[in-house]
């Protein structure tokens, strides 16, 4: 039902689009899939109405269309559900529902009306809420499924998700699907975008890859396997750096012991627990969202106070993260768009901020000190920018986490705290920060990588502490660093050891 | 269990009732048709000033203007009725006219130039204070007769309250505003701003529109504000009204509304007008408080208002997270 043909779009310096092809069933879940700037989000923006194409046409049922507009797009029968919702918090769910096309008598919205409107659009879905209370009072995935009832009641014919599961829960990314599957048995057709290759090859019918703005395969999800998939988006194989490391897990290396934590925690919060970390070693922190891993982060890195920390010389203060950093401490916090950059800034600023901040305001680092940091961390990271100006909010999350990564490496510390350094990043950027990870510890760093993904933890973690109900429950180390042994310490701790 | 948006508003009127029993233990007398009629008509025009700042602070916006735009008006309307033959009627009409396009113009400015509505309007405030003074440096009666019918005009209601035009021209505002907020789709619109401008684009919110529609009503709202200021005190004088935009901010807080925008009521803005205006009127009751305590009672509802504002939105954050879980 929607065609693409030779899809054409040019930014200045680079040809995001060029010459794609992409075609939607109606009934169908498509995955549209690709690395960071692949050119996945910039084909999106041309089916919104968001960027006009530079050349090629889209068609839908036949008819050429060019939409200027979201709302435009959303009339003709395209509309969208993107990673942040895109619905207004302080609104009822009937107002969000219903927004623009209210019913209204002599220019007043019927309030009744509207709520049963409400309802009737969210039956569908099996969604049984009180459609007059806040949509903020609900959870990310019920404003999901609002959203996503929105956008078919405006729309109708094709339903684009955009990273749709970013910031839900397994048992809440099983209800979206089944909303999606409803909506695929309606007969519409679904564009599906997402980084998780599982969630890709358990919702799709077929699939679509982009890489560097060109078509390079379209295949029923039946004829892909993961690998092929992967290879596809990256063009290379990416099997070598997991198996590069799992041999190194077959000896538990004995390392000198540079920081010891005591009693760090408070009841409640999590803890307390004690921690010891040797020089180039990678401790994985893994646990379930919520079970106390990236509050565990907090208390190493002097976000919390509780607990008491050492190293050879004797006790280090790390009550605040201000003296954290001055002992040598890194913390690159899971949600970097609120925590971790300040988007407005330029690469350069970003980079030397950390650094600024531990040389005091009264000594300004020479522009010329910051300009040969960004650069040398530009290269050494592989951070794609035009230049070292550009906002750090106008890059990609994976080039936005290794800005982040490239500030701490700057301070040059002896132990980094990563919470989820990968999440929302795609597979190559992915692999450059494992790759990364190691460097580091080659350097003699320690780290601290905290990861709900467990191939991850698998492939960098020297040692693998397992969080569960905010207490640290299991150690795993050498080789019993897998997946499965790990999963069982997170569904039952008392089988495995206790925690040193 | 009750919707967390209305807890403000509660909390507006529970202060609101805890105030009149206060007043009536104290003063039994204060509990009469006079004291209310009295209390509608010297709050009409920060009443309906009040009313259209509601709907700019709904939308996340700010207008610094109103209070120099009454006191234009004051001067404004005075001067014309001096000077020219004109109708009362058609210098409000011209009035009404002059002060929305105003509005209409911050409104445009701020959208077209993406600037902070503090600094636009903070421009606006000065040019219609200045504007007031080219008018006339002094105080300039209206003694036009159909301006003193309207001055005197008034329902007497039962026990000899009167119940003037300019308090139910106040009341009809406060009507009007919360039809127009609650009930129609500008005023969902003005919501969405409030709840954030770059969603309210998404969801099909013509931005520009908006934003011009906002700051033209609360310029109306000043315009009528200016014409009731001006019928109760029978003058103009470019100097009035100094700071009333701030009072108009504060009883927008006090009846609950969220200074950055998105969640409010207009009704709860009229009970903040009230709230003030009765302590006012026990200050006058008890004569040997300085007028300033209205200030100090002011300032600590504010305080306590931002301060229960915050605390319900760690409640709600809270259970946010523990549903989570």
């Amino acid at each position: 039902m929607l065609t693409i043909r030779s899809l054409t779009k040019r930014f200045p310096g680079t040809l995001a689009l060029d010459d794609v092809r992409f075609d939607l069933r109606a009934g169908e879940v498509h995955a549209l899939l690709g690395e960071n700037g692949a050119g996945k989000s910039t084909l999106i923006k041309c089916l919104t109405g968001a960027y006009r194409p530079d050349g090629g046409e889209i068609r839908l049922d036949g008819a050429k269309i060019a939409p200027r507009s979201t709302s435009e797009a959303q009339e003709l029968g395209i509309g969208t559900v993107y990673q942040e919702v895109n619905l207004l918090p302080n609104l009822t769910v009937a107002q969000n529902l219903c927004f623009g096309r209210e019913p209204r008598r002599a220019g007043m919205i019927r309030t009744r009306a509207m709520t049963r409107a409400a309802q009737d659009m969210l039956d569908p879905y099996g969604l049984d809420i009180d459609v007059t209370r806040d949509l903020g009072h609900y959870s990310v995935a019920i404003r999901q499924i609002v959203a996503i009832a929105r956008a078919v009641a405006l729309s109708g014919k094709v339903l684009i998700l955009d990273e749709p599961t970013a910031s839900l829960d397994a048992r809440e990314v099983k209800m979206l699907f089944d909303v999606v599957r409803g909506l695929k048995a309606r007969g519409l057709g679904i564009v599906f975008v997402s980084h998780f290759l599982d969630q890709v090859f358990d919702l799709s019918d077929r699939v679509t890859v982009l890489r560097n703005g060109r078509h390079i395969v379209t295949e029923d999800i039946a004829a892909l396997d993961r690998l092929s998939l992967i290879e596809h988006m990256l063009g290379h194989a990416l099997e070598t750096e997991v198996a590069d490391h799992a041999t190194s897990h077959d000896a538990v290396i004995a390392r000198p012991e540079m920081l010891t934590f005591r009693g760090m925690g408070r009841a409640g919060v999590v803890g307390p627990f004690d921690l010891d970390v040797g020089q180039g070693e990678v401790v994985g922190l893994a646990g379930l969202l919520g079970s106390g891993r990236t509050e565990s982060a907090e208390y190493l890195f002097g976000l919390r106070s509780g607990g008491t920390a050492e190293d050879i010389k004797g006790p280090i203060p790390i009550d605040t993260p201000r003296k954290a950093i001055a002992a040598g401490f890194g913390f690159a916090p899971e949600d970097r768009k609120t925590d971790g950059i300040v988007a407005e800034l330029s690469v350069r600023e970003n980079i030397a901020l950390a650094l600024q901040a531990r040389r005091g305001w009264a000594r300004p680092m020479p522009r010329a000190e910051q300009q040969r940091l960004a650069r040398m961390y530009i290269e050494r990271l592989d951070i794609r920018t035009s230049d070292a100006e550009k906002a750090v909010g106008d890059l990609s999350g994976g080039n936005q986490q290794k800005v982040v990564l490239a500030r701490w490496l700057a301070m040059n510390p002896r132990f980094l705290i990563l919470d989820e350094p990968t999440r929302g990043i795609d597979v190559g950027a992915h692999a450059e920060i494992l790759r990364l990870i190691h460097e580091l510890v080659g350097e003699g760093m320690s780290l601290l990588v905290i990861s709900s993904e467990l191939d991850e933890l698998i492939a960098v973690a020297d040692r693998v502490i397992v969080v569960r109900d905010r207490a640290h429950v299991a150690e795993l180390t050498g080789a019993e660093i897998r997946a499965d042994t790990i999963v069982r310490a997170i569904a039952r701790h008392d089988e495995i050891g206790e925690v040193a | 269990m009750t919707n967390p948006r209305l807890l403000p508003l509660y909390a507006t009127i529970a202060i609101f009732l805890v105030a009149c029993v206060i007043c009536y233990a104290q003063f039994p007398y204060m509990a009469s048709t006079r004291v209310l009629g009295n209390l509608l008509t010297d709050n009409a025009y920060l009443g309906i000033v009040a009313v259209g700042m509601t709907v700019v602070i709904l939308s996340g916006g700010i207008d610094l203007s109103v209070g120099s735009v009454i006191a234009f008006s004051g001067v404004f309307i005075a001067v014309l009725l001096r000077d020219t033959g004109l109708h009362p009627l058609v210098v409000f009409a011209l009035l009404l006219v002059v002060t929305t396009a105003f509005g209409a113009a911050m409104g445009g400015l701020i959208h077209v130039l993406e600037m902070p509505a503090f600094i636009v309007t903070l421009a606006g405030m000065f040019l219609a204070r200045g504007a007031a003074y080219m008018l006339t440096i002094d105080s300039v009666p209206i003694d036009d007769p159909f301006f003193t019918m309207l001055q005197k005009a008034y329902y007497l209601m039962p026990g000899k309250g009167r119940l003037t035009l300019i308090g139910v021209v106040m009341l009809l505002s406060v009507v009007a505003g919360m039809v127009i907020a609650h009930r129609t789709r500008f005023g969902s619109s003005v919501f969405a701003l409030g709840g954030g401008v770059q969603t309210a684009r998404l969801m099909g919110v013509k931005v520009g529109r908006t934003t011009v529609g906002i700051y033209a009503f609360s310029g109306f709202m000043a315009g009528l504000s200016g014409i009731v200021f001006a019928i109760y005190t029978g003058s103009g004088y470019p100097l009035a009204t100094v700071g009333t935009e701030l009072t108009a901010i504060a009883a927008v807080v006090i009846g609950g509304a969220i200074l950055t925008g998105g969640a409010g009521y207009v009704f709860g803005t009229l009970i903040g007008v009230l709230t003030m205006g009765l302590i006012q009127t026990y200050i006058v009751f008890d004569g040997t408080l300085s007028s300033w305590w209205t200030k100090i009672v002011i300032g600590g509802l504010l305080l306590m208002f931002i301060v229960l504002q915050k605390g319900l939105l760690r409640l709600s954050t809270a259970r946010l997270a523990g549903g989570a879980a």
